[in-house]
């Protein structure tokens, strides 16, 4: 038997196994690098909280970054006109996927890599602006006369805390139902039938039986049918887009604030009412439908997500924002129209939602910054944006713009823009602190609920609790 | 490994030093100072002050963007009172046993299979095909491949009249599934590990072995096993290791859910540092992790005499 030195050897590895991944989650940001930026973040606030900044002259590179692709070709064009007036600036674009986005943007505060300016979300500034990371643009708007009125609605106070304000409000959007005109032709339902329908938690109004009815098991029975099969269910009444969360834009805000349902009181509120049960009863009420046969369940669209199955022809309806009609009238192998939404105890209710342009506070050239993000928020630009038909514009002639894009390739997209007139018909996006804890909370409480794992109102209830003690 | 045995050790130089004056500096040893000096340098820079950095951001309240401040060990009595960092351990454990004997017990197989039926490159290069695609390749295919709606192993399934299962989508399968999915991605390289650890046995043992008699089963149990218990310890180190750091593969499938059921130490991590603003928090779960990995690996060496050979 011979002695072989393996152990050493071993702890040599395994030390250096282990301590790679300690590194690998404590090393990413460099100390100097930290710093610098809050130094910067100091220095950029205590300019900008003084007096109004000069106007200097602007020059030089401004990088700019945006997560969706179907919009990057109308801001590379806003780019483009905004550099032949002003040859000194030169404004580079670079565009990631959403969850790539966040992280990159975030990380890239910590290693003093981040974007001059960013597109940024309800959901985010407002943790991006409580740790100083962007700048207040309040002043330049002030100096250089920016009208906050040319905006649609209240999408500018969005933007805005306690005097300082965040970024200047680009477009918006509301949420609609999409259809499958195959679907409907094959059931003898029109268009017209979908935007009468009403729905309330309890039994689910005509918009329940309207799910129940597109819903087609394989022998060709639909859901309301006694001979109904739902375990073999080859097209579903309604698909939505995974759990949705803390939030459920897309996927149950527009029940829930139908019950007269809100999910705070307003602006930087600091107590949420998920514990409601008004929203008890909605969430209950999808989670039946899903167990039901007549939404497709949780488990079939959490990975990859339900405008993915809606495309791919396996449901009838499926709810979602404006930014997506691009996606799903060009990329869907059938015919997709939108109807409005169900009409529901207090109305038709849509989230009325905007992304802005932040600047973050350790870009090298806040002016001419300022001068992108200003003439991204300018009518110009608006216009040039709405001719794409990607999205909606803040400003009403880019949403005319918009409107004539679409209507030449034949689509019509009133089910949104009706939606955000109608007296009442939009409710705001609940911008609060905390953001992402309320969302790592509210996550696994929805998706439990959905899942049929656990009662809605016992997990909101909790889950509630626990949302409403960040704010202590 | 056993070829460290044939190395000249120390005392079998030529000119030992005199006994009671053994010298710590001899010539050799500085030698193998200058040799190593890259390698140590890059692991006190990337390894030994990050992690030492570590222990101190464990005790901040550091949110990435603001200036930290030292908060003792608030963070470590926070850690014990927090459900999902409990549930974050559990899950890990849960993975580690669904992955490491089946994944260890199919290399051994399959090692034993190689090195005794075929010579063939071509099947021992399919073997570790999977190992060399990077994980996320690996996570993207097998996400889409199981998919419920439109993944090929659910439409063979339905052809063979069985109900569609949402692999990844439903918290009692997401873990076995994702074990599975990594098993098929490292099984080969494991293997490969233990055939090389299966050459160095020499040939004339077994020959012995069968003159007196002795079957294939029994070779496999009374010789290759007993022999090859030196790399199985490495192998095992090693992979649980791995397994409790296993990261990748949920970043692109799961992303910790369904709920919490794949919500594992190293995602809670991740979700903790980028996700929630928490990195002195998340630090102090990397170090607890750290803890557990040297105890556990420490054990594993002592228990299966990581030090000696049979050989």
């Amino acid at each position: 038997m011979k002695n072989v030195r393996l152990l050493p050897l071993t702890i040599l590895l395994i030390l250096s196994m282990v301590l790679a991944a300690c590194g690998g989650n404590s090393s990413a940001p460099a100390d100097s690098s930290s710093s610098d930026t809050a130094a910067a973040g100091s220095d950029a606030a205590s300019s900008d909280s003084g007096a109004a900044p000069d106007a200097a002259e602007a020059s030089g590179t401004v990088t700019y970054w945006l997560w969706d692709s179907l919009q990057l070709p109308a801001y590379q064009k806003c780019a483009d006109d905004f550099m032949a007036a002003n040859p000194s600036i030169t404004i580079e674009i670079t565009q990631s996927g959403w969850d790539d986005y966040w992280s990159n943007v975030q990380t890239g505060m910590v290693a003093g890599t981040a974007p001059d300016v960013f597109t940024d979300h309800l959901a985010k500034y407002p943790e991006f602006a409580a740790k100083g990371q962007l700048v207040d643009i309040q002043p330049y708007a002030e100096r250089d006369g920016v009208s906050l009125d040319a905006y649609i609605g209240d999408l500018a106070d969005l933007w805005a805390r306690d005097g300082a304000r965040f970024g200047l409000p680009k477009d918006w959007d509301t949420v609609a139902i999409a259809y499958n005109q195959e679907a409907l032709d094959a059931a003898g339902v029109t268009a017209d039938d979908l935007n009468s329908l009403t729905w309330n938690p309890e039994d689910g109004g005509s918009f329940g039986e309207m799910l129940a009815q597109l819903t087609v098991d394989a022998n060709g029975n639909n859901g309301l049918s006694a001979d109904f099969d739902k375990s073999n269910i080859t097209q579903y009444g309604f698909i939505m887009d995974a759990n949705g969360g803390a939030y459920g834009q897309t996927q149950w805000s527009w029940l829930a604030e139908t019950t007269g349902w809100t999910y705070n009181d307003g602006l930087y509120d600091t107590k949420y009412y998920y514990d409601d049960p008004r929203f008890a009863a909605t969430l209950q009420w999808v989670a039946d439908q899903m167990a039901a046969g007549f939404i497709m369940p949780e488990e079939q669209v959490s990975s990859l997500g339900g405008s993915a199955a809606f495309q791919s022809g396996q449901g009838a309806l499926h709810a979602n924002g404006s930014w997506m009609i691009g996606q799903l009238t060009s990329q869907s192998p059938f015919t997709v129209g939108f109807a409005r939404l169900p009409e529901g105890p207090e109305g038709r209710k849509s989230m009325f939602n905007g992304l802005a342009d932040s600047i973050w506070v350790g870009s090298e050239n806040t002016e001419a910054a300022w001068q992108w993000v200003k003439y991204l928020a300018s009518q110009e630009c608006a216009d040039t944006v709405g001719s794409y038909g990607v999205v909606f514009p803040a400003q009403q002639s880019g949403v005319d713009n918009a409107l004539a894009a679409y209507e030449e390739r034949g689509l019509d997209v009133s089910a949104f823009t009706e939606q955000a007139l109608e007296e009442g018909g939009t409710f705001l996006f609940p911008v609060t602190d905390h953001a992402s804890e309320v969302v790592a909370i509210m996550n696994p409480a929805v998706q439990s609920i959905l899942l049929g794992q656990s009662d809605a109102e016992s997990a909101l209830s909790t889950a509630n609790a626990e949302v409403n003690a960040l704010f202590k | 490994m056993t070829a460290s045995s044939q190395l000249p050790t120390g005392t079998a130089l030529p000119a030992p030093p005199a006994p009671g004056r053994r010298r710590l500096i001899t010539e050799e040893s500085v030698t193998a100072l200058f040799f190593i000096l890259p390698s140590l340098l890059g692991f006190i820079l990337f390894y030994a002050m990050p992690a030492l950095r570590g222990v101190w951001i464990s005790m901040t309240d550091w949110d990435l963007l603001t200036d930290a401040s030292f908060i003792g060990l608030q963070n470590y009595s926070r850690l014990f009172q927090d459900a999902e960092f409990w549930n974050a351990l559990k899950v890990t454990l849960y993975y580690v046993v669904l992955n490491i004997p089946l994944q260890t017990i199919l290399a051994v197989v399959i090692a034993v299979l190689m090195s005794r039926l075929t010579k063939s490159m071509l099947v021992r290069g399919l073997i570790i095909l999977p190992w060399l695609l990077p994980p996320v390749v690996v996570g993207l295919l097998w996400l889409w491949l199981l998919d419920p709606n439109i993944g090929i192993v659910n439409v063979a399934l339905k052809s063979l009249g069985l109900p569609m299962i949402a692999f990844l989508g439903l918290p009692q399968y997401a873990m076995p599934t994702i074990a599975m999915i990594n098993i098929w991605q490292y099984v080969g390289y494991t293997a490969l590990l233990i055939f090389a650890g299966l050459q160095s046995i020499p040939g004339s043992v077994y020959e012995a072995a069968s003159i007196d008699g002795a079957s294939e089963n029994q070779m496999f149990w009374r010789i290759t096993i007993p022999l090859l218990r030196p790399v199985l310890v490495f192998v095992l180190v090693t992979s649980v290791i791995g397994s409790f750091q296993i990261f990748d593969t949920i970043a692109i499938t799961t992303k910790g859910g369904p709920i919490n059921a794949t919500k594992v130490m190293n995602w809670y991590i991740y979700e903790q540092a980028f996700t929630r603003y928490n990195m002195g928090y998340s630090t102090t779960i990397s170090i607890i992790l750290f803890a557990i990995l040297v105890f556990i690996s420490l054990a594993q060496m002592r228990l299966m005499r990581a030090g000696e050979s049979d050989m």
